[in-house]
């Protein structure tokens, strides 16, 4: 559906977001370096890279976590400004940490919640709202048919169940981007099938997925395009058709400078 | 249907059970309870009026600062300016009201002098990343000293026309009976306890105390909580410092020197966990009841005062070492 709205459009693929010439330092490391890309609606964009490559960085920029160093980001033909995680979100953007961010002291709930609690009430008068996030939290899981219960503590649970609760925050809104950084890195290969099966549920959707990971199956399996930075540079931006794991090593090696 | 409902059921009130009698908290209230049963029948004069008063309105100043404390315990945090905070606040309400000003604008001077302390306290801790020991132990001192400077060192005991009404507040007995102090304190534990649980506010606590980096990254306001919760912790030591003026009916420069160590030592026996994350309003009464209990009960059965250091030590760590079996029984 969202496809023929594209298909009426002037250009042939209107892109959702636009980074331009993004940079990001920390001091003397130059961890992301003059990269630009843009995400369409619909497609799975697989980031690979060696460790340090500097695919997480990129992607907390995206996701208002970091602000780049320099370079420009377009959010359907406007400007993205952002200073917090939550200007992010309230543009639809919506991330999967790669490590999880999870406060082990709260529950599995709590955490699919942090930082946008439901409550009930009005003005100054608003309590949380348990009963809603736990039962918003419990649907959650079984759509992502996690075993994880809504009330246990994170303390407690599973390197799958973590990752659950990690995934799940992506799923309180209607996100027009997902970003998730290395989201089956602690699973079984039923868990990993599983989120594999939900970016494709959210390709279909006519969400942008970026899939960080080190698995070149996964990435092969689901992504449409696949990006590859080393040491902060984009090395190579092509369809997955027209590319092969044996290059993507090369790649993100440096036994092939470019593609 | 009907099955997976009562065991449901069972579930929780089974859960809700092993929650109880796994809280250090209630463990803690159970020795409360126990010793004071044990001193009614050992002497005569723990359970007489007079005693009970005594000690309730006794732990209400510890135990009201040890509110604040435990929330700056959740986030991970710790402060140990409190007693000095005490003493300033004090000092600052007994010397307006002594320059002839009245009790509103004493409480109003006292409260602004806590809430600036937190602030400054807050701000160095969450923005430029000072550890909240060095900040606070850095505040201990000039606190204490800018109390000296307020009075010249002297004992405030007038305090001006309204001197009857702050006498009044503190050590007065509006509701049947109970200290005033008593009443103020089970006021900011609901308060507390309410915040707790019920607010954005009380859950980033929590978060971050028990992941300030997943905090962040969530968008909770990591730093502007932090300077709040300072703000509170100050904030309950000014309180506890009007009250305890107008009981005692004088303010010196070294009254709550010393205090922070109570104060820590309540919400600790009471729960809270220095790493953070953890902690309950109930606990730090709790926390503070039981060391009142002790040293009430130290002088009742003629033991040597010198010997409550001793005592209050050993809560703690048997308070803690509970805590640390219980967690290798779960790791098991
Ligand atoms: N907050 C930070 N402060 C300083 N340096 C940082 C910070 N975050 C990342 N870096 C540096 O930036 C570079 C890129 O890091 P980044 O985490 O983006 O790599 P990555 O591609 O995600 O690696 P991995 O596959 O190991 O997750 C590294 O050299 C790292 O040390
Ligand atoms: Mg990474």
């Amino acid at each position: 559906m969202d496809r023929s709205a594209h298909a009426v459009g002037v250009e042939a693929a209107v892109s959702i977001l636009e980074l331009k010439n993004i940079s990001k330092n920390f001091g003397a490391i130059q961890a992301v370096n003059d990269i630009s890309f843009s995400l369409q609606p619909g497609e799975v964009t697989g980031l690979m890279g060696d460790n340090g490559a500097g695919k997480s960085t990129l992607v907390k920029m995206i996701a208002g976590n970091y602000r780049p160093s320099s370079g420009s980001m377009m959010m359907e033909n406007v400007p993205l400004e952002m200073h917090k995680p939550i200007d992010a979100r309230q543009h639809g953007i919506e991330i999967v940490h790669q490590d999880l961010a999870l406060c082990n002291n709260l529950t599995a709930a709590a955490n699919v919640f942090l930082g946008r609690e439901l409550r009930v009430g009005r003005g100054p008068f608003q309590v949380l709202d348990y009963k809603s996030m736990y039962q918003k939290a419990g649907q959650i899981f079984a759509e992502l048919k996690s075993e994880t219960r809504p009330r246990d503590l994170v303390k407690q649970m599973s390197g799958g169940q973590r990752q659950a609760v990690a995934i799940a925050r992506t799923r309180l809104t209607n996100p027009k981007i997902v970003l998730m950084d290395e989201p089956t890195a602690a699973i079984s290969v039923r868990q990993v099938a599983e989120v594999l099966n939900l970016i494709r549920r959210l390709r279909d959707q006519g969400i942008a997925v970026v899939l960080i990971s080190h698995r070149m199956p996964d990435v092969f399996t689901v992504a449409d395009r696949i990006i590859v930075l080393r040491r902060g540079t984009k090395v190579a931006d092509k369809k997955t058709s027209e590319s092969s794991p044996e290059e993507v090593t090369g790649l993100i090696t440096g036994a092939i400078e470019r593609a | 249907m009907t099955t997976t409902l009562e065991k449901t059921i069972d579930a929780k009130q089974q859960s809700w059970l092993s929650e109880k009698l796994g809280s250090q908290t209630f463990w803690v209230f159970m020795a409360v309870v126990a010793a004071c049963v044990f001193l009614s029948f050992a002497t005569d004069s723990f359970a007489t009026p007079k005693n009970l008063y005594n000690i309730t309105r006794n732990v209400t100043f510890v135990a009201m600062i040890a509110l604040g404390m435990t929330m700056v315990i959740i986030t991970g945090g710790i402060d140990l300016s409190v007693g000095s905070v005490l003493c300033l606040c004090s000092m600052v309400l007994a010397v307006v009201m002594h320059a002839g000003y009245n009790i509103e604008v004493g409480i109003a001077a006292s409260i602004a002098t806590a809430l600036v302390i937190g602030a400054f306290n807050g701000i160095l801790i969450a923005y430029l990343d000072f550890p909240p020991f060095v900040v606070t132990l850095g505040m201990l001192s000039i606190a204490r000293s800018l109390a000296m400077v307020t009075s010249g060192n002297t004992v405030v005991f007038e305090f001006g026309p309204d001197h009857q009404q702050l006498l009044a507040l503190g050590g007065g007995a509006w509701l049947f009976g109970i200290a005033n102090p008593v009443i103020y304190m089970l006021v900011l534990a609901l308060i507390t306890g309410f915040v707790l649980r019920w607010t954005r506010f009380g859950r980033y606590l929590f978060a971050i105390g028990g992941n300030e980096h997943a905090a962040t990254l969530t968008g909770v306001p990591v730093k502007l909580i932090k300077v709040a919760v300072y703000m509170v912790s100050a904030l309950s030591a000014g309180i506890a410092g009007i009250v305890q003026t107008g009981w005692l009916g004088a303010v010196t420069t070294n009254i709550g020197s010393g205090m922070e160590l109570q104060v820590i030592a309540a919400a600790v026996i009471g729960g809270a966990n220095l790493a953070g994350g953890v902690g309950t309003a109930m606990g730090a009464i709790i926390g503070a009841a039981l060391i009142e209990v002790i040293r009430n009960s130290l002088g009742l059965l003629g033991i040597n005062a010198f010997w409550q250091g001793v005592f209050i030590g050993g809560a703690i760590l048997l308070a803690v070492l509970f805590d640390r079996i219980r967690n290798l029984r779960q790791r098991d």
